[in-house]
């Protein structure tokens, strides 16, 4: 399975996108649909921010937007999980994310057998209501439950993308090995073993060089069982040195237009 | 407690490629075939789908070949006649004809002119109704000029032209869009350049289920293990879902394993062991035409009308279902 990037840009967070949910222009937000697209996406993450006067609506109105320039599934990236259905409803076909669920009883009772329903993959979070631990002992614990709660629900293993949860590096350095760690074992759970990502552009938040040090993560997680990650797809550095490291852990054959193909994909 | 015995899921499959057009199709092709297809390692269809039996071409040149005596009573009144040569061959249980126009080599004094080539083609389309693989003489100015020709002659009939190489495959990808023709890519037991070549080839605008590919094989004590080690790296690759190396495989078992000593040296030359010179030639290329359909080989090309009989019956028994 080659490595799924989910295209990060798409999210009310920024400015462009934040205006364009404010005032229904259809433009910036297809622009970045393609653009990405174009760029290799596996998934279009969908986040409609805080400009939005109702959640729902605008989710829908950006779902079907989207949808009318890029054939490439939306990663619908809410806590409203309402919202999220009417997403899941307006794409009106299989293979969309639910990003995110966290290892919470009511939220996996409420998430998972929606995304039986549509046909959808969950980015299910290594938390609880007391936040994220350190370790990747108590991460793994969290990893497990997340699977056993697919198994119970009739989720597939391999439509869980569980998501370890980098912290950034400048507050919280200690936990970048512990997530690398609990790459390593989430692979290890069942079979077929769950996919795994990142919301990577988080660990260099506030340092000097963000992209520097998203692609020297990204390929040490790669290293350690990381299939798929939220990034900036248009980050040509990042993107060449996901490309070359799925090359060299012999994943793909070589060729001299490898990164090329991995953008194609 | 049952045992529950391990398979291997793939994810990936060999593209189909279909070789040849009936008439309805636009050709005059009594049947066309179908090569690739496959989701599993070759013959274990208890973990994946072979949907396309392997294809056996016949080699058939436009010039009388320099072969060896033990062609001699089967071909040896049509040496010089490309078509009967080649209705002989369908007799003998040509899937498909492999026509290799050797007699347009510039080195030769009389050599073929397009024209003079295109006619053999044509010739050899009127007296058969197995799909046609042409390659040229293998000099790349040569190459082409005659297959552009032969292209435009066997218009609509959905040949296959080769071979194209990482440096010179502009021409010939050109000759196969116009004419709407298979193409083979072939790279020297290299995979890496191999993928390159389907990439540019299908760059030009050839569509990826017109690409043939011939990873050129070694025979028989010739390096065919190593052979067998690239193919199979290229087929695990296919399998898990590299498009650009899921392309259906030629394998040149006849011209490799007639290439070397052995199947050739006189009873007097032979080494210990060796046995009678008409037996030894068809053995040694029915075994390399197996190895190398246990390697992945969608089609083998091969010369020897016996052996040839072999093989098809080794495909008949492989191509039972082992599936549990």
């Amino acid at each position: 399975m080659a490595f799924m990037m989910i295209g990060e840009r798409i999210n009310g967070m920024f400015k462009d996108i934040g205006e364009a949910v404010a005032k229904f222009d259809p433009k910036p937000i297809q622009d970045w649909a393609v653009k990405q697209t174009q760029a290799g996406a596996a998934y279009l993450d969908l986040n409609v921010g805080p400009t939005a006067a109702d959640r729902a609506k605008s989710m829908k109105w950006m779902a079907e937007i989207m949808s009318e320039v890029s054939d490439v599934p939306i990663a619908f990236d809410s806590t409203n999980y309402d919202a999220i259905e009417g997403g899941l409803i307006a794409v009106g076909k299989p293979g969309a994310l639910i990003n995110s669920c966290p290892n919470e009883r009511a939220k996996i009772e409420r998430v998972f057998p929606m995304a039986v329903k549509y046909g959808a993959g969950i980015v299910a979070l290594t938390m609880d209501k007391s936040g994220i631990p350190l370790t990747s002992d108590a991460r793994v614990a969290h990893a497990m439950e997340l699977v056993a709660a697919a198994d119970e629900f009739g989720l597939p293993t391999d439509s869980l993308f569980i998501d370890p949860l980098i912290l950034p590096c400048n507050v919280a350095q200690a936990h970048a090995p512990e997530v690398l760690d609990t790459l390593r074992q989430i692979k290890t759970l069942c079979d077929p073993a769950p996919h795994t990502t990142l919301g990577l552009s988080n660990v260099s938040q506030n340092t000097i060089d963000r992209s520097l040090v998203n692609r020297t993560y990204v390929v040490m997680a790669i290293c350690a069982g990381l299939d798929s990650a939220i990034i900036d797809v248009n980050d040509e550095t990042m993107v060449e040195s996901i490309a070359t490291a799925e090359m060299l852990l012999n994943r793909s054959i070589y060729c001299d237009s490898y990164v090329k193909v991995f953008r194609q994909r | 407690m049952p045992v529950e015995i391990y398979k291997d899921k793939f994810t990936g499959k060999v593209q189909e490629v279909t070789l040849g057009a009936t008439k309805e199709q636009g050709g005059t092709r009594a049947y066309t075939l179908k090569l690739g297809g496959c989701s599993t390692l070759p013959f274990l269809f208890y973990e994946g789908e072979m949907p396309n039996r392997p294809v056996i071409a016949m080699e058939i040149w436009d010039i009388k070949p320099d072969w060896c005596s033990s062609f001699e009573p089967y071909y040896g009144d049509v040496w010089n006649d490309p078509a009967a040569w080649a209705k002989k061959a369908e007799e003998y249980g040509a899937d498909v004809i492999y026509l290799r126009l050797q007699g347009a080599d510039t080195e030769l004094e009389n050599s073929k002119s397009p024209a003079d080539c295109a006619k053999v083609v044509k010739d050899v389309l009127a007296a058969t109704g197995a799909p046609l693989m042409v390659e040229g003489p293998g000099q790349p100015e040569k190459d082409n000029d005659v297959l552009q020709a032969v292209a435009e002659a066997a218009a609509g009939e959905n040949i296959a032209l080769g071979v194209a190489e990482k440096d010179n495959y502009r021409g010939i990808a050109a000759a196969a869009m116009m004419g709407r023709h298979c193409i083979i890519g072939r790279s020297p037991v290299d995979i890496n350049i191999l993928k390159q070549l389907n990439i540019m080839i299908t760059e030009m605008g050839v569509p990826i289920d017109k690409v043939i590919n011939d990873p050129l094989t070694g025979g028989l004590g010739y390096g065919i293990e190593y052979s067998y080690s690239i193919m199979e790296r290229a087929r695990w690759g296919a399998l898990i879902g590299d498009k650009l190396m899921a392309l259906p495989v030629v394998c040149l078992a006849g011209p490799e394993a007639w290439r070397s000593k052995e199947p050739n040296a006189a009873n007097e030359d032979a080494g210990p062991g060796w046995g009678d010179l008409k037996d030894r030639g068809i053995m040694w290329e029915a075994m390399t035409a197996a190895a190398l359909l246990q390697a992945g080989g969608d089609l083998v090309l091969m010369r020897h009308p016996e052996a040839v009989k072999m093989v098809k019956k080794q495909i008949d028994v492989l191509m039972v279902s082992n599936k549990y």
